[in-house]
């Protein structure tokens, strides 16, 4: 078996225990290529169904081809959708975009606390989220099944040990539980399965005739696009054989201090 | 410094090797990765200079753990918590790395990383030499069946490169892994530090003329799937998208293809493979080991979460008991008379400790006796013992089938130990055996059932009381057995509580399971009966289908069965109501309860009818002792 196919179908036999294991489950999707593949491999796991909703934390600052993307896919995919807004947050404006925040404050409000207020909402216990390992150092420490306290905090230093694909699956009342079925793929494998498999992926990621692409996609505010002349899911594939730039270069947020991504993280972020 | 590998990657891999660090704290894991990313040209861009940086912001020397320890919490104490992966590539294939920590606290964390290892390096300090985790960790790789080791001896630098110390260290770490029968592929002298015999072969150590660390990863072999063992195919999920049931699972182990004979185990329902079902792939009639898939099946037969799919030909164990090898991370110990959840697979069955044959200390082999008190496992500690399942389960031995013969316990809501199952003397199952085919047959003694009777004064009976709850069963059971002794007969009453503790304890209270636990009772009751025993029974027994089993039962013997129904109308069973359970049903705290939401099906020609509304005890009694005089009288052998 090649090793794609052997991500594959661990992936398959991750999202299986957790629609087993989770009467309230959902999965977080993002429109960007990770979590895309991610609902291409519950399809696959499904037998061409998705059994539960998707959620979408909208920050109202996304790139608005991706809102549109988004849209359609919900129709041709015939998929069950939940959008989280923190709607307070938005109102008062206390944003980065308006100077009133800063990078990091505003994710933690936006994306961070709409995520918790979607959950509180449906009383989601399992939620499904496209991190991988190899993106940042603090994901490289996750587990395929990770919990969350009451106030959706991770707590690194004291993890379940996680072997032989016995998941945890037992959790308190309250708590919940983070499932991450490309917590094992590189960014570099999502595109060679986006290649194998022809998923279709939102136009951004592909380079525009001022030579720019976008490699991360989050808010217009905070990302920015990279030079690149990889105008296809194949030129994709040969750039990222080459590169040594890491992936989330493009995004503000993680670069106002050391440990700033970390810290989100502990408090709940995806 | 050696000249780096440059490794940019050209193609997509074809194999992945994980491999975890592990040994004592602070003997350089950390440093080490750092160091052969480095060295292997893996870092990102500009990485480097990144964290030299900071170094130099917080006054610190640059250190290479800092490129894995990414964590605030790490950066502070120096010490690697979790297990981190990250990726790099050599000409050969692509490697993730696992470091994982090796402060004794942090053992769990360790288990994991190396729990998904294929090979392992263990780093052993030149300067402190071998250390309490260290032979722990190599115990533990052993354990978890890690055969592919290779021990780095690091910080030469600090025993100014000395072949002499390095040659010691093989030689006591040899000696210690031998005596748990483990053979590591190789030691390498190494200062992880300065890069000595990472990528290339060290000056400061000319007297070394091995393998460096590169290039005895490229030779440690990537495990295969097992398709060429027997099948397995525990069953995950059953899907009903649509009208088809759809069995999901991964193949464990072997093949399955369609037309395929196939046994669950351990109900030992069989059918055959109609279909192998994915989605947006292409169509296949097979499935090989490592696939992820869908079945359905020719006969709709009920399959459930946790049944394991095999050929008919090679079926795993089936029993409720089996020796292990296990190590405890929990907090609270694991203890004996406490009832935990083992998950084997895709089975989970609640299970006991039933013995523990002996408790180890893994860093000095020594058995741990704690003044005679083998009644826990305390935690890091490893134990040999033997398992009680409440229900059978389907399980292989570890060193036959790696997938079913493992398994994890889980006390509360955590993952709190892990085991292999060990080589014993389980009984083997065979195609065979597992019908019941004409080739089992009733072995018959030399004492008769008339000379039974004869010596005990009266023939065997199976005295079978059916009746709504309340309607005075258990109260008339345990009188007439009284009765029968006080006269110098054999009586036995099978009491429903006491027969759900033991013969039953597997079955619930489904129309399924009550079905069981009748057959089981009346099978039971047909041997007490055989002995010479009047044997009484006390079951609601609702199903007149599921008592006639019981009478079919006893008709191939020599005993009779004599269906007595006690007979008193609902409203006064109630108004008794001795267990207070009339009260639930109608709360609807119970659900399909007998006579309120469930029917009773009353016998239409019992041996005896006692309307116990009308009847004492006293009388009831009677009663049914006049009828079984009356039987032995015609036998001729009443007293």
């Amino acid at each position: 078996m090649d090793y794609l196919s052997k991500l594959e179908n661990q992936s398959i036999y991750i999202l299986r225990e957790a629609f087993n294991k989770f009467e309230n489950l959902a999965m977080l999707w993002s429109i960007g290529k990770d979590s895309t593949v991610m609902l291409w491999l519950a399809r696959k796991a499904f037998l061409g169904h998705v059994p539960f909703p998707l959620v979408h934390v909208d920050t109202t600052y996304k790139i608005p081809s991706m809102i549109e993307y988004r849209d359609q896919l919900v129709r041709d995919w015939k998929l069950q959708l939940v959008v989280g807004k923190n709607e307070e947050v938005l109102k008062s404006g206390v944003t980065y975009p308006n100077g009133k925040a800063t990078r990091v404050e505003c994710c933690g409000t936006l994306k961070k606390d709409g995520l918790k207020a979607v959950l509180d909402k449906h009383h989601f216990t399992g939620v499904i989220v496209g991190v991988r390992r190899d993106e940042e150092p603090t994901r490289a420490k996750e587990r395929y099944f990770s919990p969350r306290d009451k106030n959706m905090e991770w707590n690194v230093e004291d993890q379940p040990p996680e072997l032989w694909d016995q998941f945890k699956t037992d959790f308190d009342k309250g708590t919940h539980i983070r499932i991450h079925p490309l917590l094992h793929w590189t960014e570099l494998n999502i595109w060679e399965y986006i290649q194998r498999e022809n998923i279709p992926v939102i136009p951004l990621y592909f380079a525009n005739e001022k030579g720019e692409r976008y490699r991360s996609l989050g808010c217009a505010p905070c990302t920015f696009p990279i030079k690149s002349n990889a105008k296809t899911v194949n030129d994709i594939v040969e750039e990222l054989r080459r590169t040594k730039t890491s992936e989330r270069s493009g995004r503000a947020q993680d670069k106002e201090s050391e440990d700033a991504f970390e810290k989100l993280r502990r408090d709940g972020y995806m | 410094m050696n000249a780096a590998t440059p490794s940019a990657i050209t193609s997509a891999p074809s194999e992945q090797l994980k491999i975890v660090i592990v040994g004592h704290v602070d003997h350089g894991k950390s440093t080490f990765v750092g160091r052969l990313f480095h060295d292997t040209g893996s870092l990102p861009e500009g990485k480097l200079e990144q964290l030299q940086k900071i170094a130099e912001r917080r006054g610190v020397p640059f250190e290479w753990a800092n490129l894995m320890d990414a964590l605030q919490s790490e950066r502070d104490q120096n010490i690697t918590i979790d297990t981190a992966q990250i990726w790099f590539q050599t000409k050969k294939r692509q490697y993730v790395i696992i470091d994982a920590p090796g402060h004794k606290e942090f053992l769990k964390n360790m288990i994991t990383g190396a729990a998904n290892a294929e090979a392992a390096l263990l780093l052993i300090d030149a300067n402190e030499g071998i250390q309490e985790q260290s032979r722990r960790h190599g115990y533990l790789l052993n354990l978890l069946g890690i055969r592919q080791i290779a021990v780095l001896v690091n910080k030469m630098d600090l025993q100014e490169y000395s072949q002499a110390r390095f040659e010691q260290i093989e030689r006591d770490y040899r000696a210690f892994l031998k005596t748990i029968g483990v053979e590591p592929k190789l030691f390498i002298p190494i200062a992880a530090k300065h890069g000595d015999n990472i990528a290339s072969l060290s000056k400061n150590m000319p007297w070394w003329q091995g393998l460096t660390v590169l290039a005895a990863l490229d030779q440690f072999k990537v495990t295969d799937l097992p398709d060429n063992q027997p099948l397995r195919f525990p069953i995950q999920d059953v899907y009903r998208f649509d009208e088809r049931r759809i069995l999901a699972g991964r193949v464990e182990a072997g093949a399955i293809k369609v037309g395929d004979k196939i046994l669950f185990n351990p109900s030992n329902k069989v059918s055959t493979v109609k279909s192998i079902e994915r989605w947006n792939a292409p169509s296949q009639d097979f499935a090989n080991a490592g696939e992820s898939i869908g079945i359905t099946l020719t006969e709709q037969i009920f399959v459930e979460r946790g049944a394991l799919a095999t050929l008919e030909s090679s079926p795993p164990y089936a029993l409720n008991r089996f020796k292990a090898r296990l190590f405890w991370l929990g907090r609270a110990p694991f203890k004996k008379g406490k009832t935990y959840k083992l998950k084997l697979a895709t089975q989970e069955a609640e299970c006991e400790i039933d013995s523990i044959d002996k408790i180890i200390d893994a860093s000095t082999l020594e058995t741990i006796s704690r003044d005679g008190d083998q009644s826990f496992v305390g935690r890091h500690e490893v134990a040999e013992l033997t398992l009680r399942t409440k229900r059978p389960i389907a399980f292989d031995t570890h060193s036959e089938i790696v997938a079913t013969g493992r398994f994890v316990i889980v006390d509360g809501f955590e993952v709190a130990g892990g085991g292999i199952v060990a080589d014993d003397n389980y009984p083997k199952r065979t195609a065979d055996s597992l019908h019941k085919s004409g080739n089992i047959y009733w072995s018959h003694g030399k004492v008769t059932a008339h000379q039974r009777a004869l010596r005990n004064g009266h023939s065997g009976y199976v005295v079978w009381l059916t009746g709504l709850s309340g309607s005075g069963k258990s109260t008339i059971a345990t009188e007439l057995e009284r009765e029968l002794f006080n006269i110098g007969k054999h009586s036995y009453v099978l009491d429903g509580d006491n027969v759900r503790h033991g013969l039953g304890s597997d079955l619930g209270f489904s129309p399924e399971d009550r079905k069981e636990n009748i057959r089981r009772v009346g099978e039971m009751a047909k041997l007490f009966a055989d002995a010479g025993i009047i044997c009484i029974t006390a079951f609601i027994s609702p199903y007149r289908a599921d008592r006639d089993l019981v009478r079919k039962i006893l008709a191939g013997s020599q005993s009779q069965f004599i269906e007595v129904f006690i007979n008193a109308p609902i409203d006064i069973c109630e108004q008794r109501d001795p267990k207070g359970l009339y009260a639930k049903a109608r709360a609807n705290e119970i659900k399909e309860f007998t006579g309120v939401s469930a029917p009773y099906e009353a016998p239409s020609k019992p041996e005896i009818e006692l309307h116990t509304d009308k009847l004492t005890v006293a009388e009831s009694v009677a009663c049914v002792m006049e009828y079984l005089n009356v039987q032995d009288e015609g036998s001729q052998i009443s007293i």
